[in-house]
């Protein structure tokens, strides 16, 4: 069928009214479109998850005749409940790019030359074989993605720890959620959320720790905005480091000093125990107290390792160790008044209020990502809200995929789909399901992501294989490591589908198809798993990145591993993967189950998603004739932390005198290689810049737009101005986007790292500014 | 052949009457929010004379209070 170009245009103007009707009213929603626009005849819709952040929100997809024409929101989905961001609405377009990527591409003689796919693959195939004969299995690695499909990382583990026996499998999801896997590991035993959104209609009070859900998860924040409308005593508290939108829209914006949310958080414990705001019951049969090792380091140099010591401690210990942090001490800490370190307390502490606690890079793109997760799980910990709607301390997820392809399938050095490699028993079960011989799987975890960059730059790695992302602009202290990949006889190959900076470096580029081009499934941020369909055909000799994956496995010898076809790979994936979860803790919604709903949240158990994990009332997994059972650590409690503040890697000195922060903008997602494709969200953020403080900018004696040279012992770059824009940083920082890859602001970022999860602090390095 | 689309807001309780009214007016489409006081309106009109006389029209319904353009195309420019 022709595109009816009418109906398109049409289709769009109802679109920005919506858009514009859901700025005015959050949660406004509007069910009725997909029935009119049905009755057009025109357009139909196919339902798929977007594929632009963690949130997860059902999109409804127009198609007309085989092109995607439309986006909305769909309404039966819970998460968003019709609701789209300016990203999801305009999501189709990234499809429709003018260079995307169609054909493969091998470098002959030192140029890119464009080659049938099955050629591509046979030179991987045998570069793989070729590199792992001369310098053993470790030196072959898979890089991929939080955007990577379940299928994508699933066979790409099944792959390298299985069949070539090399743990070197890590993900982009390391630079943006590992603080949080750890943070749930330490507290819970257990990785991701024990709520759900539905408790932003629960609470009373929202704190937002670092986190600009304004921009970052806007959906949601909308959800937070409109169920302050509704019941009108709702309080949203923006705890953060520099001005937002978010502080803007939020009842009170409270400011601190990078790094030193440790601080206050261990402070808001000190008052909580003061006021006797401990909910005792709670407290005495479902938590113990512990430490760890303190002055961990920061991982800036090779090689780096560290492995916690925990402790159990008494009550009193714990208490003695909060002696550290009354709220006089931290206010001159962090530059929090103690007034409102005892607000925030207060907040927490009062059992008539449901306190809802959200972050995301904030905390886990921190030198001390695990400790800081630690230390707000305490404080919910200490007051009972946890586990109950309303009181929810919530790791938002950046990616679509983080946590369902990252996280659950387990596409880290250390991990498989079920334990980790450490462990004899989950080594053996993925052996059996993957029909490998025992000892198949190499019990030792080789490169977290930073070491793996490392060691491709040391030459430990020769070839790496880079799939759904772009490190050649994120990686920080990025210099380095385009330098280690550009290095000779190192072999990089590069599934992406649009050229990147990445694909700069490659030595073979395969075009990939994108979302809707292919079946797949995500997991978003409360455990729900989305399926969607092949709505759309990839262009030229697109192909998905588990099926590139599947063929380079066969071309190697693991036909019997990957003996699917083409039109049934997905669903049989699935149906393998969903083995390693078969259990009460983590069960996974069957395939035909998937297809027909807008999302499964997992455990999904009797034919019933779990909304709360560790609430007997919730969660079946849980033991009976107790109200909670934290069933992830081996005595069924949440454990308490005592953590220090210790301060970021690297401060601001005489010679580089300003904090530097980067972070993202609603209009952008991450390095922009799709959105800046996008003309309508190109054109309204097109190129990056640099916010700086209306004081600081009057020192450097810079106006709005003038351009800023930003330094740090690492690179620098000139970027222009913006004052009093969107962001406003406070005296002595600057915040930069880094989506843009004409300004590649990771050159002047440092890598240092949270050792526990190994995650790089993108919000904290030194640097110094010149009016360029 | 101007399309255009607005974000209309009824009087106070005149949502139903809001979208009786536009309903019946030719070149209009309605999308009626579930949940709020709210209306959005698609018009298609075939030319500007036509899209004059709409706009007359619309500012004239009693259960209007207020009409936001939001968007705006006209093949002809």
């Amino acid at each position: 069928m022709k595109l009816n170009r009418r109906s398109f245009i049409k289709s769009a103007a109802a679109g920005s009214a919506i858009a514009a009707a859901g700025s005015i009213f959050p949660g406004i929603s509007f069910a009725g479109w997909q029935k009119q626009e049905d009755a057009s005849g025109n357009i139909t819709w196919q339902k798929a998850p977007c594929r632009f952040c963690g949130t997860g929100c059902g999109v409804l997809v127009g198609m007309s005749g085989d092109r995607a024409v439309a986006v909305k929101g769909d309404p039966n989905c819970s998460v968003n409940k019709g609701l789209c961001c300016v990203k999801g609405f305009h999501s189709v377009q990234a499809l429709y790019g003018k260079d995307r990527l169609k054909k493969a591409q091998v470098r002959k003689n030192g140029k890119m030359v464009e080659v049938p796919i099955a050629e591509a693959l046979d030179v991987i195939a045998d570069k793989i074989k070729e590199t792992i004969t001369k310098h053993g299995k470790d030196s072959v690695a898979m890089y991929g993605s939080g955007q990577w499909t379940i299928p994508d990382g699933y066979v790409a583990s099944k792959l390298f720890k299985g069949c070539l026996g090399t743990n070197n499998v890590e993900a982009n999801a390391r630079l943006c959620m590992a603080s949080a896997v750890t943070g749930f590991m330490t507290s819970f035993g257990i990785d991701e959320p024990m709520g759900c959104y539905e408790d932003i209609e629960h609470a009373d009070v929202f704190v937002t720790w670092g986190n600009n859900m304004a921009e970052m998860h806007p959906v949601l924040f909308s959800r937070m905005l409109a169920s302050r409308k509704r019941k009108r005593d709702v309080t949203i508290i923006d705890f953060a480091t520099r001005t937002t939108r978010s502080s803007q829209a939020s009842d009170k914006s409270i400011l601190f000093k990078p790094n030193t949310d440790l601080a206050v958080a261990n402070a808001i414990c000190y008052e909580i125990i003061r006021n006797d705001w401990v909910n005792w019951d709670f407290v005495k049969k479902h938590t113990s107290f512990h430490k760890g090792k303190t002055n961990i380091g920061y991982g800036t140099e090779d090689h780096f390792s560290f492995k916690d010591k925990p402790e159990d401690i008494s009550f009193e210990e714990y208490k003695t160790f909060l002696q550290d942090y009354t709220p006089e001490k931290v206010e001159r800490i962090s530059g929090v008044s103690a007034k409102d370190i005892k607000y925030l307390a207060s907040l927490y502490g009062d059992p008539s209020k449901k306190v809802t606690s959200f972050w995301c890079m904030g905390m886990n793109q921190h030198v001390r990502g695990t400790w800081i997760n630690n230390l707000v799980y305490n404080i919910h910990l200490l007051t009972g809200k946890i586990s109950t709607p309303g009181n929810s301390p919530f790791s938002l997820t950046g990616q679509p995929s983080a946590c369902g392809t990252v996280r659950e399938v387990g596409t880290l050095t250390h991990k498989l789909p079920y334990g980790v490699v450490m462990k004899e028993g989950a080594r053996k079960k993925a052996e059996k399901i993957w029909g490998l011989p025992a000892g198949s799987i190499d019990p030792k975890p080789t490169y977290h992501t930073v070491e793996m960059f490392r060691a491709l730059d040391r030459g430990d790695i020769r070839f790496m294989w880079i799939q759904v992302t772009n490190p050649m602009i994120t990686m920080p202290n990025l210099n380095r490591y385009r330098d280690g990949a550009l290095k000779e006889d190192r072999f990089v190959v590069v599934s992406d589908v649009y050229p990147t900076p990445t694909t700069d470096v490659a030595d073979v580029i395969l075009p990939a198809t994108m979302w809707v081009e292919q079946e797949g499934m995500y997991g978003n941020s409360e455990r729900r798993t989305q399926h969607f369909d092949r709505i759309v055909p990839g262009p030229g000799d697109t192909m998905s990145d588990t099926w590139q994956i599947i063929e380079v496995a066969r071309r190697l010898g693991f036909e019997k591993q990957f003996p699917w076809g083409e039109d049934e790979y997905i669903g049989k994936i699935w149906e393998e993967y969903r083995q390693f979860h078969d259990n009460p803790k983590h069960n996974m919604a069957p395939y035909e189950v998937l297809k027909a709903r807008s999302g499964v949240q997992w455990p999904f158990v009797n034919g019933k998603e779990t909304r709360w994990r560790f609430n007997t009332k919730h969660d079946p997994a849980c033991k009976k004739g107790t109200d909670f059972d934290f069933y992830g650590k081996k005595d069924g409690k949440a454990w308490i932390w005592a953590r220090p503040y210790e301060p970021a890697a690297e401060s601001p000195d005489q010679e580089y005198n300003f904090w530097l922060n980067t972070g993202r903008v609603i209009e952008h997602w991450h390095t922009g290689s799709m959105t800046r494709r996008v003309p309508v969200l190109h054109n309204a953020v097109p190129e990056a810049y640099v916010e700086l403080n209306p004081e600081d900018a009057s020192d450097l004696g810079v106006v709005n737009g003038e351009k800023v040279k930003i330094i740090s012992r690492r690179g620098s770059v000139t970027m222009k101005a913006s004052i009093n824009g969107r962001g406003v940083p406070p005296r002595g920082m600057v915040f930069v986007p880094f989506f843009d890859e004409s300004y590649k602001i990771n050159e002047v970022t440092l890598d240092a790292f949270c050792p526990i999860s190994k995650q790089p602090d993108y919000k904290k390095c030194a640097v110094r500014l010149e009016k360029a | 052949m101007p399309i255009l689309s607005y974000l209309v807001l009824p009087q106070a309780g005149a949502k139903e009457q809001l979208c009786a009214d536009l309903a019946a007016i030719e070149y209009c489409e309605i999308i009626p929010a579930d949940n709020e006081e709210a209306v959005v309106l698609v018009t298609d009109t075939p030319d500007e004379e036509t899209e004059k006389n709409l706009q007359k029209m619309l500012k004239n319904l009693s259960s209007l209070q207020s009409i936001s353009m939001t968007f705006g195309h006209n093949a002809e420019l």
